[in-house]
């Protein structure tokens, strides 16, 4: 195993009286792709969205436990959320570019971040674009508008835009689920390219997917964390009949 | 068990009575009754907005149907006090000499309409003019004021609720505020007139106590909850997404309200301040306590004016029922109409489909 980039330590959720995570453990290792697969509803994304605090925007949520990312805890009092989310950024289900320009939406972020500078956001966006693999697709209409792009084309400009902002860490939200099989093979590729650079979690419902483009994969049920290991043994001798029931298609 | 409620059921009174056929249609008459009454109603409300405006048009024809009847008094008049040189005069020419002697007031008797452009309003005069001048600018003097001060005050609360405040916080904000719409203007007037009034005049030392800037604070406090709610609304339906993809940026809630929600939100907030002119353009019982209700022209704030719906309430009245000034207060009735009409039909039809439009976006 590389470097822990991120330990979890007992770490469960509820919302309101009804617990969504229960004592989850687990280490993320360092530039690796590590998914998580299990049925809806089984706290997958809820677990993606307490590592980079997201849950803090749903109210009458409630988290103990510690989340260490490089051994600094992220639920302790004094830590910026602000920052923590430049180091940890998210990409969603639903592609959400914002109703600006190509070029703006990349931009945003290098923007909030003090930087104005023309030739600065410049080579930023291209730099970005060409990571995110679409920079060659947009390079002649960086001032179109986002919206204006295919399913397959925002979702990896939004991957650009989080990029952008030079994270350590990216989660992503079943990032393919809305899209076609081609968008979805461009995006598995990106995905393989950049975990040379970043730590990347991916939350993903295709199970296939998870084989093809991760390293680790931690499957949950119900709240729990019922197994974590190398993708490759997940798949092939998984060590819990929970595991194998829902791989082989049994449930879920 | 099963046969237990088997038997029950079949003890039991079938609840459809009689044979039931569909091969024949029935006319089921409570059904077609309510269908008719529930259209009826409808068809009455719109027709019943229909026939006011037609009555209010109506009412004010008769200004221009005066134009022809006087025009021949008109142009002697023109003729004699020139010297009546050139006897062919244009249409044209008339209408400007009329339009130079009313603006000056020289022209005893000239004809109603030709005073509408004038400077002065005295319609109860021994030589009445109706010049709309003074209470249009009364009236964009107090809305211009109301909006000022009630548009950033609304924007910025609404930025607060939707985007900050904590939801408990937010329940009893929103509410309270929005409780304000239904707040009586003439409430509001009195507060102006007998507090407003005086504060005011202790802290800029102005003349007349009673006067637009009074006047278009009181009346921007009755346009806030418009404006507040609609742009609360038009804040709250950006797109959830669009703050997650900010806050997952590491944009600070400050940057994601004003640089990414503020701006998505812009056509709701458009329509929000439109719909406020509206309200504030026909506002009455306000403008009437305290705006003074002289028809002035002058742009200084602190001077009194008098708007066009101020005009309409104070005077009508004591109006003699089909006079020229009754004519004239309907045509102001009607400007008015237009003008609301007008603004809320901007708002309903532009900025709604430049939202729809703004987030459907796709080539």
């Amino acid at each position: 195993m590389n470097d822990i980039k991120v330990k979890v330590n007992d770490l469960s959720l509820r919302y309101g009286t009804n617990p969504a995570l229960k004592n989850i453990s687990m280490n993320i290792p360092e530039k690796q792709v590590t998914a998580f697969i299990g049925p809806s509803g089984c706290g997958k994304s809820t677990f993606l969205r307490t590592l980079n605090r997201m849950n803090d925007l749903i109210d009458n949520v409630t988290i103990e436990g510690e989340v260490l990312i490089d051994n600094i805890n992220i639920y302790d009092k004094n830590i910026d959320v602000v920052n923590l989310r430049k180091k940890v950024g998210m990409i969603f289900q639903k592609s959400n570019p914002f109703a600006k320009s190509i070029y703006e939406n990349i931009a945003f972020g290098p923007r909030i971040n003090g930087i104005n500078q023309k030739s600065k956001l410049d080579e930023i966006v291209e730099v970005s674009l060409r990571q995110a693999a679409i920079w060659d697709e947009v390079k002649d209409r960086l001032f179109n508008s986002a919206l204006s792009l295919s399913g397959g084309q925002q979702q990896r400009i939004c991957i650009a835009r989080t990029l952008a902002v030079n994270p350590d860490i990216i989660l992503m939200d079943e990032p393919a689920s809305a899209l076609d099989p081609i968008s979805t093979s461009k995006i598995e590729e990106l995905i393989h390219e950049l975990k040379t650079q970043y730590t990347i979690i991916i939350v993903t419902h295709n199970m296939q997917q998870a084989a093809r483009t991760s390293d680790y994969t931690a499957f949950f049920y119900m709240g729990d964390l019922v197994e974590m290991n190398t993708t490759e043994k997940i798949f092939s001798n998984p060590s819990k009949k929970q595991t194998e029931d829902y791989i082989s298609g049994r449930f879920g | 068990m099963i046969k237990d409620l088997i038997r029950i059921k079949s003890k039991m009174q079938s609840p459809v009575k009689g044979i039931v056929t569909f091969n024949k249609k029935k006319f089921r008459f409570s059904d077609w009754f309510a269908e008719k009454v529930i259209k009826a109603v409808a068809f009455l409300s719109i027709a019943i907005v229909i026939l006011i405006f037609i009555f209010v048009f109506r009412e004010a024809f008769p200004i221009f149907k005066m134009d022809k009847t006087e025009a021949v008094t008109s142009e002697l008049l023109v003729q004699e006090s020139y010297g009546g040189t050139e006897t062919e005069n244009t249409n044209v020419k008339i209408k400007d000499n009329q339009l130079d002697n009313s603006n000056n007031n020289e022209a005893p008797g000239a004809k109603p309409s030709s005073t509408l452009l004038s400077k002065t309003w005295m319609p109860v005069s021994d030589n009445p003019r109706y010049g709309l001048l003074p209470l249009f600018l009364g009236t964009l003097k107090v809305t211009l004021i109301a909006l000022l001060f009630a548009a950033p005050i609304s924007i910025l609360a609404a930025i607060y609720t939707s985007v900050f405040a904590k939801p408990r916080v937010r329940e009893i904000v929103k509410p309270v505020i929005e409780l304000l719409a239904g707040f009586p203007s003439v409430v509001i007037g009195f507060f102006a007139l007998m507090v407003l009034a005086t504060v005011f005049q202790n802290i800029f030392g102005y003349a007349s106590r009673l006067n637009s800037f009074v006047g278009g604070i009181a009346m921007g406090l009755a346009a806030i909850p418009i404006i507040y709610t609609l742009t609360e609304d038009a804040l709250t339906s950006v797109p959830r997404t669009y703050t997650e993809a900010s806050l997952g940026l590491g944009a600070s809630r400050r940057q994601t309200a004003f640089f990414v929600v503020l701006p998505a939100a812009v056509p709701g907030i458009f329509a929000a301040v439109v719909l406020g002119i509206g309200r504030i353009f026909g506002e009455t019982m306000i403008a009437l306590m305290a705006t003074g209700n002289a028809a002035m022209v002058s742009i200084n704030p602190f001077d009194s004016v008098r708007t066009l719906s101020a005009t309409i309430g104070a005077e009508m009245a004591e109006v003699v029922f089909g006079d020229t000034h009754y004519s004239v207060l309907f045509f102001i009735g009607s400007l008015l109409f237009i003008f609301t009409f007008a603004m809320n039909a901007l708002a309903e039809f532009y900025f709604k489909n430049r939202i729809i439009r703004h987030y459907q976006a796709k080539k």
